[in-house]
Formats: C-alpha cells, sequence, structure tokens
C-alpha cells in the first residue's frame, strides 16, 4: 500500500486555561479540546469529520494547520512530522495545507481588494513572482472557481456569501495545495448555495487531485462529499468508516444517535421509534469521563465502561466501543422511557 | 448585446473600497463639512497670511507707539488689519505666525501620537500575553504622572524652547492613543482573516502593517482629528502660563494672554482675534472628528 498523505498518531490539544480572578500562581486547568486522535488520510481522499459543538472538530483542523499547540503525530505523507516542526520548517509545508473558513465574509479582509486577498498566499510563498505574473494567475483561479475575473479589484462587502466563500476557496488553492482543511465551509451558507459550493469543491478536487479534510455539523453534506466519515466525541475518536458503511450500518451507539437525529424530509415519516434520545449535555471537557468518554450518555453503557478505555478497534470500519453493534428496539424504547422520566 | 457582454467581461470592474464609502457619508454630512471648510480657511491664512500682511510680525509702528487704545485700532488706512499690539506691532502678522505655530503644535503632537500609539498599540495587543502585560503597564505608570507637572518641569530645566515644547507633547500624546488601538486589536485578532493570514504563513510583522492596521485607521484617524485641538490646548495653556513659546516667537496661547492682561485698557481687538481663530479651529475639529466618526463606523448610528 502506498504512503498515506497524512498520518496522525495520537494527537493531543489541551487548553491552559487560567480563571480570570486566579492568582498568578495557582495552576491553569486543562482543558482538553483533542483528547488522542489517529487517522490516516490518503491522497485524493475526502476525510469527513462530524461531532456536535464542543467535539473537538476545528480544534483539530486548527491544530493541524499550526494554528493550535498540540502533541502528538501528524506524520506528512515524506515522513516528517507536523507537529515537532518549527515555524521556520513549517513555511515550506503551510504552502501544501491550506484552510478554508466558515464565515465566508469574516474571512476576507475587507480593507483588501479580492485580488489582493486571493495573491496573499501566492506572494507570501513565491516571493520571486513579478506582479504581472502574480495577477495573471489570480484570474486564472478566479475563473477556475466561478468567479469574473474582471471583478479583481472588488472588495469582499461587494459580494453575496457563496461569492465570497468562493474567494477563499481561490485563496486556498492559488498555491497548488495537496491537502485543503474545510473548517464548516458551507454552514453559514443557503441550502441552495451550500450544493453550489460543494458541487464546486468536488470538482476542484477530482481536477487537481486534492485530498479534503471537510468538517461539518451537517451529515447528509458530510455523506455527499466524503469518501470516508470520521465521528468525534469529546476529543475522541468514535467511529471511523468509509461514507457508505458508516450510514448504512454504524457500529457505535453515539454515530446510531447522531445518524438517527438527521431530519429526514418527509412530513410522514415519523421518528418516534428511530430517534435515539441522548440525555443531558456534552460533559465538561476539562473532567472528561472515566473510561469510554460517552458512556454518560449511552444507552448500552455497562460497568466496563467506566473502567476501561476503548481501543479503536477493526480494519476498515474502526469502532471505539466495547460492545458496537446496531442498537435493538429494546435498548431505544429504554433509552426513551428513561428520557420521559 | 454580444459586445456589451464581451466588454463588461474584458474591463476591470473598479471597486468601491470602504473608504470611498466612508468619504461619500463624510461630503454628506453637513456640519463635518462646514468644519472642513473652516479649516481650510485657517490653514490657508496661516500659509498665505503674510502675502496680504503690510507689516511683517517684528516691526514696530511708532505712530502707535504708546497711543494703542487710541491710534492702533483695526484700520484698513494704516495697513494694520486686526490692529497693532501694546508694543506697536501688527497684530495681523503676529496672528498668522501664532496660527503657524498653534497648528504645527496640534499636527505634530498628533502625528506622533498616530504613528507611536498605533504602532505600540497594535504590537501590544497582537502579540499579547506577557509583552502585552509590560507594554501596557508601561503605559499606566507614564499616564500616571501628571503630564501638567512634568512639562512644565522639563521647559523650566531644560528652557522654553519650542523643540522642548513639542518633545514634552510628544512624550504624553501617544498613551491614550495606544490604549484605543490596543483594544480594537484585541477584537481584532480574532477574527478568520486574521486567522487565514496566520495559517498561511504570513509573518506577525506583516499581518501587522497588512492586516491590523488598516482596519484601525478609521478609529485613529478620527482619534487623531479630536487629539489636534487637544494638543492645540495643552500648547496655548502652556502658553498662556508663559512657559510655552517664547519671543520673538507667538501662538494662540501667547497672544491671547496677552490680549487678556490689557483688556481693561480698551484694547479689545488684541484678544478678540487671536481668540476668534482659536475657537474656530477648535470647533472645526470637533466638526470634523465627528463627521469622520459617523462616516467610518455607519454600524454605531
Amino acid at each position: 500500500m502506498t504512503r498515506p498523505l497524512l498520518d496522525v498518531r495520537d494527537l493531543h490539544v489541551i487548553f491552559r486555561i487560567h480563571s480570570q480572578a486566579a492568582m498568578p500562581w495557582t495552576k491553569p486547568r486543562s482543558l482538553y479540546a483533542v483528547n488522542g486522535v489517529n487517522f490516516t488520510l490518503n491522497q485524493g481522499e475526502t476525510l469527513g469529520i462530524v461531532g456536535e459543538s464542543g467535539s473537538g472538530k476545528s480544534t483539530l483542523a486548527r491544530a493541524l494547520i499550526g494554528l493550535a499547540d498540540a502533541t502528538g503525530k501528524a506524520e506528512w505523507i515524506d515522513g516528517k512530522d507536523l507537529i515537532a516542526m518549527s515555524p521556520r520548517q513549517m513555511m515550506k509545508y503551510r504552502s501544501d495545507i491550506q484552510m478554508v473558513f466558515q464565515d465566508p465574509l469574516a474571512s476576507l479582509n475587507p480593507r483588501m481588494t479580492v485580488g489582493q486577498i486571493i495573491a496573499e498566499p501566492l506572494i507570501t510563498h513565491r516571493p520571486g513572482l513579478r506582479k504581472a505574473e502574480v495577477k495573471e494567475r489570480v484570474k486564472a483561479m478566479m475563473e477556475k472557481v466561478g468567479l469574473l475575473p474582471n471583478q479583481i479589484n472588488r472588495y469582499p462587502h461587494e459580494f453575496s456569501g457563496g461569492q465570497c466563500q468562493r474567494i477563499g476557496i481561490a485563496r486556498a488553492l492559488i498555491v497548488e495545495p495537496k491537502l485543503i482543511i474545510c473548517d464548516e465551509p458551507v454552514s453559514a451558507l443557503d441550502v441552495s448555495i451550500q450544493a453550489q459550493v460543494i458541487n464546486l469543491l468536488i470538482r476542484l478536487q477530482r481536477e487537481l487531485g486534492l485530498s479534503l479534510i471537510f468538517i461539518a455539523h451537517d451529515l447528509s453534506v458530510v455523506k455527499h462529499i466524503s469518501d470516508r466519515v470520521m465521528v468525534l466525541y469529546l476529543g475522541k475518536v468514535m467511529e471511523i468508516a468509509s461514507s457508505t458503511d458508516l450510514y448504512s450500518a454504524p457500529q457505535h451507539p453515539y454515530t446510531q444517535a447522531l445518524l438517527s437525529a438527521v431530519p429526514v424530509p418527509d412530513p410522514d415519516f415519523d421518528p418516534t421509534n428511530t430517534v435515539v434520545p441522548l440525555h443531558g449535555e456534552l460533559p465538561s471537557p476539562f473532567n472528561p469521563p472515566s473510561g469510554c468518554v460517552f458512556r454518560t450518555r449511552c444507552p448500552r453503557a455497562q460497568a466496563r465502561c467506566a473502567s476501561e478505555v476503548p481501543l479503536l478497534l477493526g480494519n476498515d470500519q474502526q469502532v471505539a466501543c466495547h460492545f458496537p453493534g446496531p442498537l435493538t428496539a429494546a435498548e431505544i424504547a429504554r433509552a426513551r422511557q428513561s428520557e420521559v422520566a | 448585446m454580444q459586445s456589451l457582454a464581451s466588454t463588461m467581461v474584458e474591463h476591470e470592474v473598479k471597486g468601491r473600497s470602504p473608504w470611498a464609502d466612508a468619504r461619500k457619508r463624510f461630503v454628506r454630512n453637513k456640519a463635518a463639512m462646514f468644519g472642513l471648510c473652516i479649516l481650510i480657511f485657517v490653514v490657508l491664512f496661516a500659509i498665505f497670511g503674510n502675502w496680504i500682511a503690510v507689516w511683517s510680525n517684528e516691526e514696530l509702528d511708532f505712530n502707535v507707539m504708546g497711543q494703542v487704545a487710541t491710534m492702533g485700532q483695526p484700520s484698513i488706512e494704516n495697513g494694520h488689519y486686526f490692529g497693532t499690539d501694546d508694543l506697536g506691532r501688527d497684530l495681523f502678522s503676529r496672528t498668522v505666525q501664532g496660527t503657524q505655530i498653534s497648528l504645527m503644535v496640534g499636527v505634530v503632537g498628533a502625528a506622533i501620537a498616530v504613528i507611536a500609539g498605533t504602532l505600540y498599540g497594535a504590537t501590544a495587543g497582537y502579540i499579547g500575553g506577557r509583552t502585552d502585560q509590560l507594554m501596557m503597564r508601561a503605559v499606566d505608570i507614564l499616564m500616571s504622572i501628571p503630564y501638567m507637572f512634568v512639562l512644565i518641569l522639563l521647559l523650566v530645566m531644560f528652557g522654553r524652547s519650542i523643540a522642548m515644547l513639542f518633545l514634552g507633547i510628544g512624550l504624553i500624546s501617544w498613551l491614550d492613543m495606544s490604549r484605543i488601538v490596543r483594544g480594537q486589536t484585541l477584537s481584532l485578532k480574532n477574527r478568520e482573516f486574521i486567522e487565514a493570514a496566520r495559517a498561511t504563513g504570513v509573518s506577525t510583522w506583516k499581518i501587522i502593517i497588512r492586516h491590523i492596521v488598516p482596519n484601525l485607521l478609521g478609529v485613529v484617524a478620527v482619534y487623531a482629528t479630536l487629539l489636534v485641538p487637544l494638543m492645540i490646548l495643552t500648547e496655548s495653556f502652556i502658553s498662556f502660563l508663559g512657559l510655552g513659546v517664547q519671543e520673538p516667537l507667538t501662538s494662540w496661547g501667547a497672544l491671547i494672554s496677552e490680549g487678556s492682561k490689557t483688556m481693561a485698557y480698551g484694547t479689545l481687538w488684541q484678544l478678540a482675534f487671536p481668540l476668534f481663530f482659536f475657537v474656530i479651529t477648535l470647533f472645526g475639529f470637533f466638526f470634523v472628528g465627528d463627521g469622520l466618526r459617523d462616516a467610518l463606523d455607519p454600524k454605531e448610528r
């Protein structure tokens, strides 16, 4: 088998939080945002990352691109560890990994023209280019993402949300990266615009042979775009599988609960017997539960789940659960009853 | 139709920058435009006033000397448009000179504040952490010093020169500015476009210059226009005390001080003319500052 483009092993991101009124000598509390994540990403592949708010999706992305301090290993295709690199060494790889952000307008500097915005990575990484050539490339890229090249001198506030996201994509693509991390790129857009942007991403990926890490909380969008999907919960991987396997036969109880909550666009559909209710809130990341982090809300939790951390096991469909498998109707009914009580 | 479409595609559309928007809003603001006209008038007066003046600011008019109250009134005939001062010097050219000095003090003070304060505040705010703490505590300490007292001491110890006055005003003027800029930077630095630049690997210094400072300029411009009159006021106060600008140079504060001393002897013009220019300039700056704030911050209305 060929080497994966990115091989992430045991990635942790821990934020040290000083409470506001604390004395300078008190120890900061640790927030475990990403808590031991493993995955691989092959060339040309799209990995979807899903999970509820606070599950560490964005932090994982920020750690990979060097915006958050992480520990662990993230091996690039050439065998170099991205996490251990100094900022100077990282510079070489920054043009290989680019990012598309969530809020299209906020991710563009309002005082710069579109041309300047798209050109910024280019002039940072290829300082030798002549101005005319930079402009030429920017225009070509604008055309590629479906913007009119003659609007190069316009400002971000003169564009719609979807167009702004295209500008963001153009900025990411201009340095010919191998990997693009999309941090909820369509959450802030209309449904119809979402489809346009996603199809654009798929088309560009095919043309340029890109790998994508696609973060979203919209499960149907992730299903549409991803080859494989990773489910995160409280900074830990619950399940990784190919998109078809994960959606047709989810093994982890959390994945099943998540998938059952996807709204079905059918007014006659009765969710009563299929939706798996989850109780309570996400546990505090300051003090994650012992053993399996999901046990506090799991309809199948047992004594073993509290004492033993489940490992991510399996070949193609990897699950981190002591008791994987589809939930039975009885278990769903029990979960529903305890919710009422 | 075909040709229209093709020319539309070929022609680069000119963008409407946030600055152009602000300019439009500013031009529509009547009070601000009025203030701007006043300021232009005062500046023209300072630059070209000497061309109109018949007398230089150093000449003594011996016809008037000793009987200023009766002979030194403003008159077109003898060329003393604004009358003469107590020694028989032409008040018109004295006012021109005072305007030059006062405007210069104001603009230089504000310029120091803009450059030093912006860079200092943006650096502290963007780097954050311990550096920020150290830099801003230094500002706090400097601010806690009663600056008027220090300024007076400086002028007394090192002699009353205009350079010392600039130095004194420059030392204090940037402190407020750096605080304002730091606050703005803190709110800017977690915006996504800054993160995007960081993720691309743009250096810290370039992020400050290319992304932070242009987005701060609105606030800075507003505060700077309000700072100019403040500087003029400070200088006038110092000069009024007799410590600022020294003879043969003069400033509005010095002229007003002289005028107020002779108020009781029926030479009211000696106070009125410098005071008039002083007041309209302050009004002008405040109107323009208000207009700029409305133009650059349309959300806050």
